[in-house]
């Protein structure tokens, strides 16, 4: 089966900055891929020239089989493209901005059928200035799917959200998905990542820097748990500390934390009891402690250094 | 849930939601029909025909002053009064005396010759004054008051009044939102679509007209209802030279926002736009007060065209063919600007 969107060696200059500097990537049908980054990684630059919004300086880009360059009318009609920062017009109603766009499509859905994916059948006559964040949010969102398409690219769906209207986009993606379609996110939250995508890349200063499944990604750890704890600062931190963490039973890494420190464990049953008896013989003592299982910010941060916010 | 209903065309959608958009917002609803009518309100009245006008003459207090007051009171539209010596330059930069006499032999007139009314009350006064005196008048000619239609300042002012309201509108109804739409992301994301460019640009054009067709409408209609303003020519004539005065400043509208990206931005440049045609082509005054030398630019700017235009249609009763002149120009700046923006023109 042909890939849904495939792009290889994209390259992005704007001036003397590189924003993409030479990213391959290869979606499958049906398959919902992530792109997963801090801010300024280059996600939305490379999500942009895959919708044919930018040029790219260099690179292949194809989208279901066709490119932009000979083809651009006919792959528009097949993409549902949500942008991360447009606004609509205030003074139209849901109904009314649905219209508009579906008016744009030679075939699609029912503006009707729509509103109640979206659950937004008892806004359709209100303006787009009386919505809240997350029903405009899905009002956006239901402009990219009114013309039916075959590929989503959302880009940052929930950034700025409150928990309960990230849920709704997450279930309206879901719903495409299980009619069959494509979808191409950017996201900076892990776990959104990691609840929607088949797949993710990890983006960062316009690279792949890891491509997988999460939970494969997270496996490549080497440990699925964190231990984060905090010594009680009065009593000073013996020195080389670091190594004699890391040289606990079960710990596979260490790392000094803005506020303590933070260990990978493989099995938490073996690494707890060492970290408490290292506790007890240095006779220092613990301010805080907790446990986590491991994510995809984990993953980052073993892999560049920093943390997904840090931007 | 696939759609059985064909959906709406394009431009007609398009056109809607632009239509929708400027008469939900209050701002362009105030500017487009409330604000043209208040002005036309405000002017007709304050510069109602002049007949009626009783001319105030003061005179400072003195000697003879009771008895000058009695002569100037016997002139029928001369109201006079005294004043005290302190007053009289007050009194005559404020108006409340249109001229100021100083009793003496002969008497001493203080008014500002630049002044129309100061000098018609010199006239006045002088006459009263003199026949009081003794001068005899040679003969007492018959008046025989004529109103000539669409002569009044009110008739002048709404075609000019309504020229200015088709450049406002149209620069900020088309350029203004256009920028908006820019500058909120939301053009890229129409262009995202397969929307067709061109239905974009048409839809802008559509909704300006619809528009247009109503605030023309409602001024026209209240100028003739309240004030009696004419429209000697005919309404298709009206109509014509309305659209194509629309058509050349939502070109001149589009070419203003062509490139900007903030509102801010795009209000600056449609002000400077516009500033110098609101002065110059002959909303409130006549473009010949100006200096020979700036007549051929004077005539060359779009609202001249559209007002004088307009004034042909609606007090002359000109036709088209006469007119052919002040629609060429207007085509040319409608082709013209058109023609620039679309080159240049950001869909970003």
């Amino acid at each position: 089966m042909p890939s849904a969107v495939r792009c290889s060696g994209l390259v992005k200059r704007y001036g003397d900055v590189v924003a993409v500097a030479g990213l391959d990537l290869d979606i499958a049908p049906g398959e919902c891929f992530g792109l997963l980054g801090p801010n300024g990684a280059g996600k939305t630059t490379t999500i942009e020239v895959l919708e044919g919004l930018l040029e790219p300086d260099a690179g292949e880009v194809q989208v279901l089989g066709l490119r932009w360059a000979t083809d651009g009318d006919a792959l528009r009609q097949r993409l549902g493209i949500h942008l991360q920062e447009s606004q609509f017009d205030e003074r139209l109603s849901v109904r009314e901005t649905l219209d508009l766009f579906r008016s744009f499509y030679a075939a699609g859905h029912a503006v009707d059928g729509v509103l109640a994916l979206l659950g937004l059948e008892g806004k359709a006559n209100t303006w787009v200035s009386r919505l809240s964040g997350g029903q405009r949010q899905r009002m956006a969102i239901g402009c990219s799917l009114v013309g039916k398409p075959d590929v989503l690219f959302l880009d940052e769906p929930t950034t700025g959200l409150d928990p309960q209207a990230r849920r709704q986009v997450w279930e309206i993606v879901d719903r495409f998905r299980g009619r069959g379609g494509t979808v191409l996110l950017t996201t900076h939250y892990m776990d959104e990542a990691e609840v929607l995508s088949d797949r993710v890349a990890v983006i960062d200063n316009g690279r792949v820097i890891a491509c997988g499944p999460p939970r494969e990604l997270v496996s490549t750890l080497g440990a699925g748990h964190v231990i984060a704890f905090a010594l009680d600062p009065a009593a000073g931190e013996p020195p080389d500390f670091a190594e004699g963490l890391e040289a606990l039973p079960g710990v596979r890494s260490a790392r000094r934390e803005a506020g303590g420190w933070s260990l990978t464990a493989s099995s938490l049953h073996t690494a707890m009891p060492s970290l408490m008896r290292l506790a007890a013989d240095g006779g220092w003592s613990l301010s805080s402690l907790t446990t986590r299982t491991a994510t995809l910010e984990d993953v980052f941060v073993s892999l560049t250094g920093r943390h997904l916010r840090d931007g | 849930m696939a759609d059985a209903r064909r959906s709406r065309h394009p431009v007609v959608e398009l056109t809607l939601a632009r239509f929708r958009i400027l008469i939900r917002e209050p701002e362009a609803f105030f500017w487009a029909f409330v604000f043209p009518i208040l002005m036309t309100v405000a002017l007709g009245i304050a510069f109602r025909a002049a007949p009626a006008g009783i001319v105030p003459v003061a005179v400072v207090q003195g000697a003879h002053a009771a008895h000058l007051v009695a002569v100037l009171e016997r002139e029928p539209s001369v109201d006079a009064f005294t004043i005290g010596r302190a007053e009289v330059y007050i009194t005559l930069r404020d108006g409340r005396a249109h001229l100021v006499v100083e009793p003496g032999t002969p008497p001493v007139y203080r008014y500002d010759p630049t002044r129309p009314e100061n000098r018609l009350a010199r006239l006045l006064a002088d006459g009263a004054l003199q026949r009081a005196a003794g001068r005899s008048d040679l003969w007492a000619a018959r008046d025989e008051p004529v109103a000539t239609p669409g002569g009044r300042y009110v008739d002048w002012l709404v075609p000019g009044l309504l020229g200015m309201n088709i450049m406002s509108t149209g620069m900020w109804g088309i350029g203004f939102s256009v920028v908006m739409q820019r500058s909120r992301k939301l053009l890229k994301r129409l262009v995202a679509t397969p929307m067709r460019r061109s239905h974009y640009l048409i839809a802008l054009v559509a909704a300006r007209l619809a528009f247009l067709v109503l605030e023309v409408g409602v001024l026209v209609v209240f100028a003739r209802f309240f004030f009696g303003v004419p429209v000697e020519g005919s309404l298709g004539a009206l109509a014509a030279v309305s659209v194509l005065g629309a058509m050349a400043f939502g070109g001149i509208s589009l070419l203003t926002a062509s490139r900007a990206r903030t509102a801010e931005g795009v209000s600056g440049i449609m002000n400077v736009v516009q500033a110098p045609m609101w002065i110059c082509s002959g909303v409130f005054f006549a473009t010949s007060n100006f200096p020979d030398a700036v007549q051929p630019i004077i005539q060359a700017l779009p609202l001249t065209a559209l007002i004088d235009a307009l004034r042909g249609v609606m007090l002359n009763g000109d036709t088209l063919a006469v007119l052919r002149g002040e629609l060429g120009l207007l085509g040319g700046w409608t082709a013209a600007s058109f023609a620039v923006a679309l080159r240049i023109f950001s869909w970003r």
